[in-house]
């Protein structure tokens, strides 16, 4: 069993790796190009995707070979739905470039599956036993239908970057080029994220403290990064770690706080040295990357994922997870945190369509509409996971 | 009203943007445009011709979908406040001033407003109520005011439309064609091939797929409305059954909620994850957060009382045992019992024994059943002990009294009368747990032996018969949903035009890039004029920048 483990743990290298690859070579495609017709049909865009697609079953092999290793369905944990998600991410992009046939898309989605992948592999990997809540064939059908849905609904955001790249005028102080900074900025602000926490991961920082929780009962904690925030009347178990700056109060979950600030500040360092280096927003890098992107398309593509991603994300997200709440809660719904986040990003989505189709929302609004959506859909996947904390949080 | 003459003879309805038949521009407004507006295919809807009384504002405020998709903001955005801090229903205390107390220890004066806002309730209060009501009739209505005009328009369109309408369609191109009517004919051949369904008039084609998607919306709208139905039949009695009990293991007790049903509970478990079996794959897991729960399960006897049995009489037949574990319910008669909750190790009663302080000699020992405390146990050597107070939880004395904050045995204490032959008058003794209180010096004390204790399941009672007009409305939901958006509507008109020249428009809702692909395909067998997708400037520019 444990050789099966080691062998999906490499499995996922590969297909991070394929997927590293296989942008270049999209980049490649761009490059190269010069129509429209010779951008199509490249042969960078064929390398690229091949490679994609290698990528995409090396990456199910992780996830069958893991699946065999525990004899549950890998979706149970932080690390695993979100690695899921970034699987389920380059499958979605694969299906609407074998519909579309370009390699803008793939130059944008890859990396964001990357960079989930990468967020997820900062989270605990072990192969955790399921809880009695947890101990249902509805966890295989509810989840996969919904990592499925909300990854093509994802696409629809990734569409309607490559949009806004393209067309927003970057030359000059707007709105919307302060806000397409400030996606890039967010992008960042995961790497530092992922690079902070690989870093205090290779040096094998650890602290230790019992604090007081909200309901009065002492607990133990371990921190991984130098402990900025101390815990509810915290005391320091490893005496060498240094002493936090300011004591939290109980509601504060002072370590993610913590995580949080080293990221953001990590984060932020990374972006000041890029613009630092180029002087110039960091959206201008990308932007020769979407130029050779046909916005009708884009706009096509960023309405159809969210068409084909809707019903299935509804499926998954609300009605087979509202049937399995009432097989193991006892209601169809409750009103937990994560499912009133659920039911946001499909009420978000509905708007998105009712604009769309009666108000001629199209272009550049609907490309912006995606770019929210997309946002939604990850604070209830990290957000609400790791701050609001109610039945779904196993993480 | 009047109806609208249209050049072409066809009488359309007052409102009426296009002519239903032949597709002319009949508004101002529409003739002045370049691409027309096709939603609706210019058909008279109601909202947007009354305007006049009261109910007409009413209706055109609800069937606006501007109006619409504020109210699902507005949904979404009181949702989303709601999850701000726990709701009520998550919080550990219930009366309103421990509530306040909870919100304002723990998240200081925005708590404090959560709370008096009402907040903390959402989804219980009026105003989302109202929200949803609100949504619900802006779904019937804009979907009425819509879905007759837009049948009616379609089932009158005439193959052969005018070339105003041909004109001011997104996709349009004309041009002269050597030989028109066999480019009709080939044009017919292909479309044929790809599936649409070809009308000809009068050197006129008018190909169409995929109609049936249009009804979409109508359909997962009506589904959308038969769960809202459903929710609103809970309020009704005996449609909802939503109960909790606490059933001790070896207890018989009726079930809350279902009238005529009894449930035993013959045992409670939980089990944890060992290592053992667990095997090294989860091992890491298991060092890491310490253990994690593998079971919980309660075993039930179900009894039913008898159907004959006199009102108010005891007599019951068994029905089924079953072991109640997370996500297996028990499930009889339209009701389902889930496993919820438990506690561990309740005293079920205790053991004591009675002795003489002096020597520790013993008179024997006699057991405390907890659930019901008797009154004299008789003891070796002609010793009895008289149980002459029991308080269940003991919380310390008041006004010289004992007392017990609750009847569940947390932690009993006694008041024993205590006679042997040797003091015939008795002595008397407060036991506690770790505690003896005496009056006066006694020579004998009951001392504690040993507790059996019981586990307890926490277990809530369901019946609800609204759940399959829920299903039948989540289905009918995504049958809607997936109509709508897996197909599109597609129609591809090809006409001559005046002195030999050909005509091509096409329109679809949505999906453009697969329908300039068939007209592709279409034009090239057919050799069609070149027509151009209007609103596809990158094209334009290339092509521009091309010629450069």
């Amino acid at each position: 069993m444990m050789e099966l483990a080691d062998l999906s743990a490499n499995l996922l290298l590969v297909s991070f790796i394929a997927y590293l690859v296989a942008t270049a070579f999209f980049g490649g495609a761009i490059k190269k190009a010069s129509s429209e017709t010779t951008y199509k049909k490249s042969r960078w865009g064929q390398i690229g995707i091949t490679i994609t697609v290698i990528g995409f079953i090396s990456n199910l092999g992780y996830f069958i070979t893991r699946w065999m290793a525990s004899g549950h369905i890998p979706l149970s944990n932080m690390f695993e739905f979100t690695a899921a998600f970034g699987m389920m991410l380059v499958g979605a992009f694969i299906l609407l470039f074998y519909l579309y046939r370009t390699p803008s898309l793939g130059l944008f989605a890859l990396p964001i599956a990357i960079i989930m992948i990468a967020y997820a592999s900062m989270f605990p990997k072990d192969i955790t036993p399921l809880i009695p809540a947890l101990q249902s064939h509805w966890l295989v059908i509810h989840v996969i239908t919904t990592v499925i849905g909300e990854a093509i609904l994802v696409i629809s955001a990734v569409a309607g970057l490559v949009y806004l790249l393209k067309n927003v005028d970057l030359t000059k102080p707007s709105r919307e080029r302060f806000w397409l900074e400030a996606v890039m900025i967010a992008l960042v602000l995961v790497i530092g994220f992922v690079v902070s926490s690989t870093t205090f991961k290779l040096t094998g920082y650890e602290a230790h403290f019992t604090y007081i929780d909200k309901e009065d009962k002492p607990k133990d904690i371990e921190y991984n990064y130098p402990p900025l925030f101390g815990m509810n009347e915290y005391e320091a178990q490893t005496p060498e770690a240094m002493t936090p700056w300011i004591e939290m109060p109980a509601i504060v979950n002072a370590k993610t706080l913590t995580t949080f600030v080293w990221s953001v500040a990590t984060g932020i360092v990374l972006y000041l040295l890029l613009r630092l280096s180029i002087r110039r927003p960091v959206a201008t890098l990308l932007k020769p990357f979407a130029k050779k992107a046909n916005s009708q398309l884009m706009d096509e593509i960023g309405y159809r994922a969210v068409l084909i991603g809707f019903p299935v994300f509804t499926l998954g997200a609300l009605i087979f997870a509202m049937i399995w709440a009432h097989e193991a809660w006892s209601r169809f719904w409750g009103w937990d945190p994560k499912e009133v986040w659920a039911l946001i990003s499909w009420l978000f989505y509905a708007a998105f369509l009712h604009l769309r189709l009666s108000q001629g929302w199209e272009g550049k609004k609907s490309a912006w509409l995606a770019v929210i959506g997309f946002i939604i859909i990850m604070f209830n996947l990290i957000a609400v996971n790791l701050i609001i904390a109610g039945l779904h949080s196993y993480a | 009203m009047s109806k609208i003459k249209c050049k072409c003879g066809h009488e359309n309805p007052f409102g009426t943007v296009l002519c239903e038949k032949c597709g002319r521009p009949l508004t101002e407004e529409a003739k002045q445009s370049e691409v027309v507006d096709m939603r609706y295919e210019g058909s008279a809807r109601r909202s947007q011709t009354y305007k006049r009384s009261i109910i007409d504002k009413i209706w055109n405020f609800f069937s606006s979908v501007k109006i619409g998709v504020s109210i699902i903001i507005a949904v979404l955005a009181t949702s989303a406040i709601g999850t701000l801090f726990p709701q009520k229903f998550y919080v550990p205390v219930q009366t309103p001033e421990d509530l306040l107390a909870y919100y304002e220890r723990l998240y200081g004066f925005i708590g404090t407003l959560y709370y008096k806002l009402g907040f903390y309730d959402m989804y219980n209060s009026w105003w989302f109520k109202v929200l949803i009501g609100m949504l619900g009739t802006s779904i019937i209505i804009a979907s009425v005011d819509r879905v007759f005009p837009l049948y009616k328009s379609l089932k009158r369109q005439r193959t052969k439309r005018h070339p105003s309408f041909m004109k001011r369609q997104r996709i349009y191109g004309e041009g002269t064609a050597l030989t028109p009517d066999l480019s009709l004919e080939k044009a017919e051949e292909k479309l044929k091939e790809m599936k649409y369904n070809v009308k000809k008039e009068d050197g006129a084609v008018l190909a169409e797929k995929n109609r049936f998607s249009r009804w979409g919306p109508y359909v997962n709208h009506t589904g959308l409305i038969i769960f809202l139905f459903g929710i609103l039949l809970r309020g009704i009695p005996g449609f909802y059954v939503d109960d909790t009990m606490w059933i001790r293991e070896g207890e018989l007790r009726s079930i809350p909620g279902a009238p005529d049903y009894y449930l035993k509970s013959n045992q409670f478990i939980m089990e944890m994850y060992t290592k053992e079996e667990a095997d090294e794959v989860f091992g890491k897991a298991l060092d890491r957060v310490g253990s994690i729960v593998k079971n919980y399960q309660t075993d039930v006897s179900l009894y039913k009382k008898k159907e004959d049995g006199l009102p108010g009489s005891t007599d019951m037949e068994f029905v089924k045992d079953y072991s109640i574990i997370v996500n297996k319910p028990l499930k009889f008669d339209g009701y389902n019992i889930f496993q919820m909750d438990y506690r561990l190790n309740e005293l079920k009663s205790m053991k004591m024994k009675l002795i003489e302080k002096e020597t520790g000699d013993s008179f024997g020992e006699f057991t405390i059943d907890l659930d019901d405390p008797k009154g004299v146990y008789e003891l070796e050597n002609g010793a009895t002990v008289n149980l002459i107070g029991y308080y269940a939880d003991y919380a310390g004395v008041e006004n010289g009294e004992p007392v017990s904050k609750s009847p569940v045995p947390n932690n009993p204490a006694f008041i024993f009368d205590m006679r042997t032959p040797e003091k015939p008058q008795g002595e008397k003794s407060f036991v506690a747990i770790q505690q003896t209180l005496e009056t006066e010096e006694n020579a004998y004390q009951v001392k504690f032996v040993s507790a059996d204790t019981r586990h307890i399941s926490g277990l809530t009672i369901r019946k609800d018969k609204t759940l399959y007009i829920l299903l039948l409305g989540g289905i009918i939901f995504m049958i809607g949903v997936i109509q709508g958006s897996y197909w599109n509507h597609r129609r591809i008109w090809v006409q001559k035009g005046n002195d030999g020249n050909l005509l091509v428009a096409a329109h679809t809702n949505k999906n453009w890039f697969s329908l300039k692909k068939e007209l592709e395909s279409v034009k090239d067998y057919a050799g069609l004029p070149k027509y151009v997708d209007r609103r596809d400037t990158d094209i334009e520019s290339e092509q521009e920048e091309g010629e450069k």
